[in-house]
């Protein structure tokens, strides 16, 4: 069971091999996480997450592996996992992405979709399955990776960026509906992260590493707040971000 | 049967479970069709022990039934009156309750649950040293028990944090008083030494003994403190009831109303206005017993985030502990309102019991300081290292492991609880965290 500063004892991670999963986990089982159900397409990668929870604290951890590309693996992925911890789950994670190459793949109908099906359709998926049974438990957390992109799409990357602005929009629902249930549903909205994803692009302002935007997550668990933002800053960097006038915001963005 | 959210005392981590108001009739019957099953009071416990999420959860505040005061001071009641119930009526008619908490709002249950005590409890023990027979439902049929029959059943269920069954009606010794009130000597003292010197050889002289200890003061005032020392007085005239709470706190107030400044100049007030001694003072029970039941819903002041209770209990050898504990909490700088020290009496032969003969101390603590998790995993440490334990009725972060060392007779329990529970219906959100049973 989450004690009462949001620490969890049992974990699944889908996307459990992502460079900010993975230092979430490690500082979960840090504190009190012990059951880690890591569930991601790369098994060996999931291994070596598994390796770095276990060197951090956790007993007991399991790996699930699916194709974030088929929609139809989120269930049976949410079961397995589910299935691994065997007690009720205290926190899900989804930090399932794919970043793309925009100028490759926005004239290709099939590099579009699976744009949208990993970073959006998927996750909307595993939700699902998710949302029963957490709810059956009448308690738990689910903790869904956006991000600052969201807010306001930009050209250079609106296929990655619009299927995360659909998520997270969908979250702030999915979190209303939930009200009422004893699960809690948070949306973590890291800024420029550097991470194995991100390699080769030029990081935008305030860019920070996987270790910060894991603090920030793992300090936001114990709050009440819906959106956790990463760094802090974009919270109000955003804030003015997002109301730019058009014109603005295209040029600010050319260079990237 | 309605679906709804329950909190413990502190507010930290709810969860959302079925929940019924049964008759005692009808307990026993949930009890054989229910898969997974708790009893819950007043849920004045302040972490997770009267929840069970997605389970089905039983108040007793249906069963109600206060029988007549026999002549020796013995009375049964039902489950779900209240210690303020118990008060009311005895009070007039010259009795009390043997042991009181902080608060009057705890049912009969949820008191021998937790084995509640007070600030008599290096005289006269814990609530369960005062119940002589309790009827248990359990999954397998009803049982009545009690020091003398089916002893090691009765003692897992005082202070069993209700996983042995429901307690539907138990028999308790009430004290004889003559007075509703208190005499009270007030003392206050400038350092942690010295009062806890003046307890340890002067609390024997009172029934009631307890002290207020600043936990924010760093240097040579660390752990300045107020002890306060009473017994009931004589008297012969009308003994009245105490007051119902004339203020409440509609809804929670705002995170960060409760910080570190706020509680220093708090915790300066009330040292100041203490006396330096006062000695002989009459004071009603209300007052003495229940301060905080003069402020409905206080626990809602803490914020949305709520707070945490730690409260420790280490042998009397291990006197050093109480002073680097308070000296971790000073010096690490999370706010702590006013700690409570107490001199505590031997614990019972529960498995679970938690008070054993030297202090006790207890520490109120707003939930948000990014330090406090750490801080109270170091208190844990130092506790254990000093053969001491943790109060389950006040912990809402305590990690599976630290639990077994503490409690190294859980086992006990688990066995005990076998007999009557073989297939694990009553279980809660505690004792999963606590990982004591897996269900």
């Amino acid at each position: 069971m989450e004690n009462a500063f949001g620490q969890p004892q049992t974990v699944v991670v889908l996307g459990g091999s992502s460079d900010i999963a993975r230092e979430v986990t490690k500082k979960l089982c840090a504190a009190r996480a012990r059951t880690v159900v890591l569930a991601g397409r790369n098994e060996s990668l999931l291994q070596e997450a598994a390796e770095e929870a276990t060197h951090a604290g956790a007993t007991a951890t399991h790996l699930v592996t699916f194709d974030a590309q088929d929609v139809t693996s989120a269930e049976s992925a949410v079961a397995a996992s589910f299935a691994a911890v065997g007690a009720p789950v205290d926190l899900v994670i989804i930090a399932v992405g794919l970043l793309g190459e925009q100028l490759l793949d926005e004239n290709d109908p099939a590099a579009a979709a699976r744009m949208s099906i990993v970073n959006y359709a998927w996750p909307v998926t595993a939700l699902a399955a998710l949302r029963q049974r957490m709810v059956a438990q009448g308690s738990g957390r689910i903790v869904v990776i956006s991000s600052v992109a969201g807010i306001r799409v930009r050209r250079g990357s609106y296929l990655y960026s619009g299927a995360k602005a659909g998520l997270d929009r969908l979250c702030e629902g999915l979190a209303d509906s939930l009200i009422g249930t004893g699960v809690t549903l948070q949306i973590v909205r890291p800024g420029f992260v550097h991470t194995k994803m991100t390699t080769g692009l030029k990081p935008a302002p305030f860019s920070v590493d996987a270790e910060r935007v894991a603090k920030d997550i793992v300090s936001g668990l114990g709050t009440p707040a819906l959106v956790i933002y990463s760094p802090s800053i974009m919270k109000w960097l955003f804030a003015i971000l997002r109301h730019l006038p058009a014109p603005l915001w295209r040029k600010i963005n050319e260079e990237r | 049967m309605s679906r709804e959210k329950l909190y413990g005392w502190g507010r930290t981590a709810p969860s959302v479970a079925d929940v019924l108001e049964p008759t005692a009739e009808e307990v026993t019957g949930l009890l054989r069709t229910s898969t997974h099953v708790l009893s819950r009071g007043l849920g004045r416990s302040y972490g997770d022990a009267a929840q069970l999420a997605g389970g089905l959860v039983l108040r007793n505040s249906a069963m109600t039934v206060m029988d007549e005061i026999a002549p020796d001071g013995s009375v049964w009641v039902d489950a779900g009156v209240t210690i303020d119930d118990v008060i009311r009526v005895g009070l007039p008619l010259g009795w009390f309750v043997p042991v009181t908490p902080g608060t009057r709002q705890v049912s009969i249950g949820g008191a021998i649950a937790a084995d509640v005590h007070g600030k008599n409890h290096h005289v006269d023990g814990s609530f369960g040293h005062h119940v002589r027979s309790l009827v248990l439902a359990t999954p397998t049929g009803t049982i009545t028990c009690g020091p003398t029959e089916r002893a090691e059943l009765f003692w897992a269920t005082v202070g069993g944090m209700g996983l042995t069954g429901v307690v539907l009606r138990a028999q308790i010794q009430l004290l004889a008083v003559t007075s509703d009130k208190v005499v009270v000597d007030t003392t206050r003292f400038a350092n942690l030494e010295a009062v806890m010197h003046e307890m340890q050889t002067g609390d024997h002289r009172y029934r009631y003994s307890v002290a207020w200890v600043d936990c924010m003061t760093t240097g040579s005032a660390m752990g300045r403190a107020i002890l306060t020392r009473g017994d009931h007085a004589e008297g012969t005239g009308e003994r009245h009831s105490p007051r119902d709470a004339k203020i409440g706190v509609p809804f929670s107030a705002p995170s960060g109303l409760l910080n570190s400044l706020s509680i220093r100049a708090f915790n300066e007030l009330w040292f100041r206005m203490a006396p330096k001694q006062r000695l002989g003072e009459e004071q009603s029970i209300g007052a003495f017993f229940h301060p905080l039941d003069g402020v409905r819903d206080w626990n809602r002041l803490y914020g949305r985030r709520g707070f945490v209770q730690y409260q420790f209990a280490v042998p009397d050898s291990a006197s050093e502990t109480v002073v680097e504990a308070i000296k971790l909490l000073a010096e690490s700088r999370v706010p702590s309102f006013l700690a409570v020290l107490k001199r505590f009496g031997a614990g019972t032969p529960g498995p679970l019991s938690f008070p054993m003969p030297g202090w006790t101390l207890a520490l109120d603590l707003p939930v948000g300081p990014a330090a406090l998790p750490g801080v109270l995993d170091q208190l844990d440490t130092l506790v254990l290292a000093a053969g001491g334990r943790v109060y389950l009725a006040k912990d809402a972060r305590l990690d599976p492991a630290t639990f077994r060392a503490m409690y190294p007779r859980f086992e006990e329990l688990l066995h005990i609880k076998h007999q009557i529970d073989p297939t694990t219906v009553i279980t809660s959100d505690l004792a999963r965290r606590l990982e004591l049973i897996r269900k």
